[in-house]
């Protein structure tokens, strides 16, 4: 009952159906609700009015630092709780229970460009950046994808020559979530020696600039930008040292594939919640349309996906928690989780009938939504393809 | 200024409620748990006060170890301490037995609990704390000032706002409205984990025996949906609707 809501309002963070509850932690049960509780209160009043306008409510962000949702699993020195991967994958999986572009605004913070920073940056670069992101004073971005070199990003044409002491990056992002709201960007780039390098370029540094696609029919309460480097001057200590090759950026977007393979789940379970409710309460030709076997075969395969993903979701969580997962294991799980979350949607929104194509009912804003998430972080394609390497041993990938 | 909170455990409002076999208690299968709303606004005005004024607050609820959850929510949220009694609580009052036999020995300033639970309604124990300790009560609180001797607190009364003072030690119990509970956070529910629950028995000779018994639950009637009658000009319509209530409602 946060904000003054109705006691009764309360939703639940189901669907169940494999009574998979007892398999987590208090503690991660805890941290559900309490996410669950704030997208419940804060995000979902007006989520659907944002979209339409393709607004990101960006007044959320404090709440959601405030919450310690940003880089919630770093230690504690630098502003993370420690918190288990399962309870990082229920994060995503209730943000995106609100909006696929709130889950995107958080993977970017954290999973690209915190993970970045700690995985790959000095202990100086750490302590001076990654606690101002967890308190949400610095947001990130994460400076990957180039107009002409998406999918295979070792492709990309974004420079960086040695200059006295520093380096000077040329070249163009695209497609990089919340670019133009971004503090601070890491952007990857090549070298003299054909090496790619991570560095941390901080908002306002001459010749950089981030502007806004305002063309999305798709991810409208999320922002999406590009990012120009012309003649960017940054100094040696903005590099990231241990970043010495393509597996860095690639090791990153592993850590926000999972946290997408969580997520998807939460927007297939508010379309499930959505249809299920609907289906019970509308009538026609004189009973609920739940009573029909078409929609009765419609809920099944709709549950059937969901049960499946919150599966596959908890083992990887578990798997990761030990670094026992593969890379090939969070593709199949991105791959199959947001695929099965669109069809999820998709079957929702023709089960809502004509209400399913306006704002006030949920699914087909996911539905919409989950396009990007099918297409982004690795195509739904190129992660069958990682996947169908690993297990022929054979490499399809160009 | 020491607060004790009492909380307390009730099904999730979203759980679709069954009775079990019995037919006097519900069938706990399948039902999410969630601390009381209202006692969510006590365990915020809780916080406030030692924000304001300093002191402790520890949060008490009466239950077996799944209500640790409810206590653990309360600690997330920033209570410094937290008692499970466990006893055997039948009723509103054997309940208020038990925890006003605790709530003597902790010798708080302050109990704050919410106005009701939303499980069974019954609003009682609150109140029934204060009369056995003998403390000011003040019920449906929705605006509270603290000094050191004791507060002015506002209740919400038919059509108005009363305002009423006490002294201390004083019992309240908390109306929505009176804050706007914070949500616990990630740091906070990791400390939470680490922090101890206190464990209390108390035994029957205080809890004494009931007043109270269940005697049947059970769950409203389903009704069938109703009917709108469209597409017909007045006449037609005033006609099918005294058809509709004589033949079909039998009630002209």
């Amino acid at each position: 009952m946060r904000n003054g809501s109705d006691p009764v309002s309360l939703s639940s963070t189901g669907p169940d159906y494999f009574d998979i509850d007892p398999l987590l932690s208090e503690e991660e049960r805890s941290i559900r609700a309490m996410v669950h509780d704030f997208v419940a209160a804060e995000v979902m009043p007006t989520i659907g009015e944002n979209w339409l306008k393709g607004v990101f409510p960006s007044d959320l962000i404090p709440k959601m630092a405030q919450l310690g949702i940003f880089g919630p699993t770093l230690p504690e020195k630098y502003g993370g709780a420690g918190i288990s991967q399962v309870a990082y994958g229920l994060i995503m999986q209730e943000l995106e229970r609100g909006d696929s572009g709130l889950r995107s605004f958080a993977s970017v913070q954290s999973a690209l460009a915190m993970h970045a920073i700690f995985r790959y940056g000095s202990e100086d670069q750490r302590l001076e950046w990654l606690p101002r992101m967890t308190r949400g004073e610095v947001i990130g971005c994460f400076g990957l994808t180039e107009p002409d070199a998406g999918s295979d990003p070792g492709t990309m044409r974004t420079r960086a020559r040695r200059s006295g002491k520093g380096w000077v990056l040329n070249g163009a992002k695209r497609w990089i979530t919340n670019s133009p709201i971004a503090d601070v960007a890491i952007v990857w780039a090549r070298d003299d020696e054909e090496k790619i390098r991570g560095f941390i370029v901080p908002k306002g540094t001459p010749g950089m600039s981030a502007p806004e696609i305002e063309t999305k029919i798709s991810m409208r309460a999320s922002v999406t930008g590009d990012i120009i480097l012309e003649d960017v001057e940054v100094g040696e200590e903005m590099r990231l040292p241990e970043a010495k090759s393509l597996g860095a950026p690639l090791s990153c977007l592993t850590q926000a594939r999972f946290g997408i393979a969580c997520g998807a789940v939460g927007a297939a379970m508010d379309c499930f919640n959505e249809a299920l409710a609907y289906a019970q309460d509308r009538i026609a030709f004189g009973r609920p349309i739940a009573q029909t076997q078409l929609m009765q075969e419609r809920l099944v395969d709709m549950l059937s996906r969901i049960s499946r993903s919150q599966l596959v979701a908890l083992r990887l969580a578990q798997l990761k928690e030990q670094d026992a997962h593969t890379y090939a294991q969070v593709s199949m799980a991105k791959r199959d989780n947001v695929r099965a979350a669109l069809e999820v949607a998709r079957m929702g929104r023709e089960l809502l009938g004509g209400n399913g194509i306006t704002v006030e009912y949920r699914a087909m804003r996911h539905s919409a939504n989950l396009e990007t998430v099918d297409t982004y972080e690795g195509t739904y394609e190129i992660h069958t393809l990682i996947v169908g390497r690993d297990i022929t041993g054979l490499n399809a990938l160009g | 200024m020491n607060v004790v909170v009492l909380v307390k455990q009730v099904p999730d409002t979203a759980t679709r409620i069954k009775v079990s076999s019995g037919g006097v208690e519900i069938d706990p299968r399948g039902v999410n748990y969630v601390m009381n709303p209202y006692d969510e606004f006590a365990v915020e005005e809780a916080l406030r006060v030692k924000e304001l004024h300093g002191g402790q607050v520890t949060v008490l609820t009466v239950g077996g170890e799944k209500a640790d959850e409810a206590l653990r929510t309360a600690l997330a949220m920033g209570a410094d301490e937290a008692v499970r009694v466990s006893a055997d609580a039948k009723d509103p009052l054997t309940t208020a037995r038990a925890i006003a036999s605790v709530v003597r020995e902790l010798g708080p300033d302050l109990v704050i609990a919410g106005k009701q639970a939303v499980d069974d309604d019954q609003g009682q124990v609150g109140s029934l704390v204060a009369a056995l300790l003998d403390w000011p009560q003040v019920t449906v609180v929705t605006e509270l000032e603290l000094s050191p001797e004791g507060g002015v607190a506002e209740r919400e009364v038919e059509g108005g706002v009363e305002v009423v003072e006490f002294s201390l030690p004083a019992v309240l119990t908390a109306q929505k409205g009176l804050n706007e509970p914070r949500y616990a956070s990630l740091p906070g529910i990791m400390k939470a984990k680490r922090k101890e629950i206190r464990q209390v028995a108390v035994d029957a000779a205080v809890t004494g025996e009931p007043v109270l018994r269940t005697t049947a639950l059970h769950v409203p009637e389903e009704r069938s949906a109703g009917i709108i009658l469209r597409d017909m000009d007045a006449a037609a319509l005033a006609k099918e609707l005294v058809r509709l209530l004589h033949e079909e409602a039998k009630l002209i």
